[in-house]
């Protein structure tokens, strides 16, 4: 199994309070290809996870390893490089609002170019090219100049993964990339995740709170509740009583 | 309550009878007032070279000061804000930016003075200070007020920290630090034909010799000629600021 997964991760534990732990020991593989849904309630860890993926927070203990090196004891200059391999989807964006369009793009270079270079805005022509072609691919080509500040969400989402793709990641991490989106346009920008995954041939992996969008889109499922994973497998192996294990209750599932 | 309030009138009514604050006094200081107003009209340039080279003097040392105090805020201002630096050194940062503000002008330039001797290098190195204890510190408060978020986008790409901070950090604190910095220049303008009172160059200097030889007619040229300097510079610092589209007090152009 271990020689199949691109990310594996063992034992992890984070507490963001001393014996308050928010994630309880995760195990989990993370194979090649293929979108992975994380689904849980509110407050159940799948952040804290996600984001321990590229050490945004510090793991409390255990360890994930990614192409053959533990993340988790990388120190600062090689966790940087490892950075640059994985891309990431923030729920409300993150895009630097008074930089352009291409500017933001551009950021996902960050990593390769020196900040010299990146201060006067030298980019390789390779970098640009491929900035532009991300641009229609995201649907979004004349909108180069145009400041982020300016676009909608829907748009401003599609900039955000343009930028995670600009990396050329061999993992693509997104947390709650459509919780800010309405119903139309959250499908698009699963769609585009999924499409971006398939042609990149990396793994993605998806936190979110809608079952119906998990189950149209994953490959895989993990439901999590209470810092542990309670459901891990196929969307359509996923039953109304494993719903209720991750989600609690039931009056909702009517 | 009311205990307060008596206790301050009391204390205002003392304070008035010490230090002789009375309408009395103040006839009198009128009457003085009447004989100087009168000896300074019609104003009279007495010495033209002695004024020109002070008001270039006071000119040239608020420029260097300026560009000095800009340049050294830009990163200390950095160094300072706690939301990016660890507390051992955004603390020595910001004891540096409070010492710089912890002293009038006069008081620094008086310093500077029996420190380096008289003269313009005084006056640049006070206004220098100055500057620093302004920008520095609203700069590192604006930078503390900046969204993380962006910063740890940038961040979670892999870039270095210079890079984080020229793509993270100043996109959203650069047009305010303009404005601090274009406000600073106006006061430092203000701020060079004072420092020579007391001896660190400048038009001040010029200024109080014409006190001291009581040629109040040569002040009150001097005084004019530094109403329309210090106009000039207001206007061409909002100028700037207009080009650049900022508003000095709250910038979110």
């Amino acid at each position: 199994m271990s020689t199949a997964s691109a990310l594996a991760i063992r034992g992890l534990v984070k507490a963001y309070q001393p014996g308050k732990p928010v994630l309880r020991g995760i195990d989990l593989d993370i194979g090649p290809g293929g979108l992975t849904a994380i689904i849980g309630a509110s407050g159940t860890g799948k952040s804290t996870l996600i984001r321990c993926i590229n050490r945004l927070v510090e793991p409390t203990a255990g360890s994930i390893v990614f192409e053959g090196r533990d993340l988790v004891q990388l120190d600062r200059r090689r966790l940087r490089e490892a950075r640059r391999t994985i891309g990431m989807v923030f729920q409300e964006y993150n895009l630097v609002e008074r930089l352009s369009v291409m500017e933001n793009l551009l950021c996902g270079r960050l990593g390769y170019v020196s900040a010299w270079n990146a201060w006067w805005r030298r980019y390789p022509q390779a970098d640009i090219d491929r900035a532009f072609e991300l641009l229609d691919i995201v649907g979004l080509s004349g909108f180069e100049h145009r400041r982020a500040d300016g676009l909608s969400g829907g748009q401003r989402q599609r900039v955000g993964i343009a930028r995670a793709v600009m990396q050329n990641p061999r993992l693509l991490l997104a947390d709650e990339p459509t919780s800010s989106l309405d119903p139309r346009t959250s499908v698009d920008i699963m769609q585009l995740l999924a499409n971006l995954g398939q042609s990149l041939s990396v793994p993605v992996i998806v936190n979110m709170h809608d079952v119906d969008l998990a189950r149209r889109f994953a490959s895989r499922i993990i439901g999590m509740a209470d810092g542990g994973i309670v459901y891990d497998g196929s969307p359509n192996d996923l039953s109304d009583e494993q719903l209720r294990a991750v989600y609690g209750g039931e009056g909702w599932l009517s | 309550m009311l205990v307060g309030w008596i206790a301050l009138a009391t204390y205002v009514v003392m304070a008035g009878a010490r230090l002789d604050f009375s309408i009395e006094r103040f006839v009198v200081g009128l009457d003085n007032a009447q004989r100087f107003l009168d000896r300074m009209f019609p104003p009279e340039i007495l010495q033209a070279d002695s004024m020109v080279r002070g008001l270039v003097e006071s000119l040239e040392i608020s420029v260097l000061a300026s560009c000095a105090g800009i340049a050294l805020s830009l990163p200390l201002g950095v160094l300072a804000a706690r939301n990016l630096m660890p507390a051992w050194v955004s603390w020595p940062a910001r004891a540096l930016i409070a010492l710089c503000r912890s002293f009038h002008p006069v008081i620094v330039a008086i310093l500077f003075v029996k420190a380096v001797g008289f003269g313009a290098l005084a006056g640049i190195l006070t206004l220098t200070v100055a500057s620093v204890g302004f920008i520095g510190k609203l700069f590192a408060e604006a930078i503390e007020e900046i969204s993380l978020k962006q910063v740890e986008a940038v961040r979670a790409t892999g870039a270095p920290f210079a890079s984080v901070l020229a793509y993270g950090v100043l996109p959203q604190v650069m047009s305010r630090f303009v404005g601090f910095a274009t406000y600073q220049v106006d006061s430092n303008l203000r701020n060079s034909t004072m420092v020579g009172i007391v001896g660190a160059g400048g038009i001040g200097s010029t200024l109080f010799a014409a006190f001291q030889r009581f040629d109040y007619s040569f002040v009150c040229a001097i005084l004019l000629a530094i109403i329309a300097m210090i106009m000039v510079g207001e206007t061409l610092a909002r100028l700037v600021r207009s080009i650049l589209g900022i508003d000095a007090r709250r910038s979110d152009a």
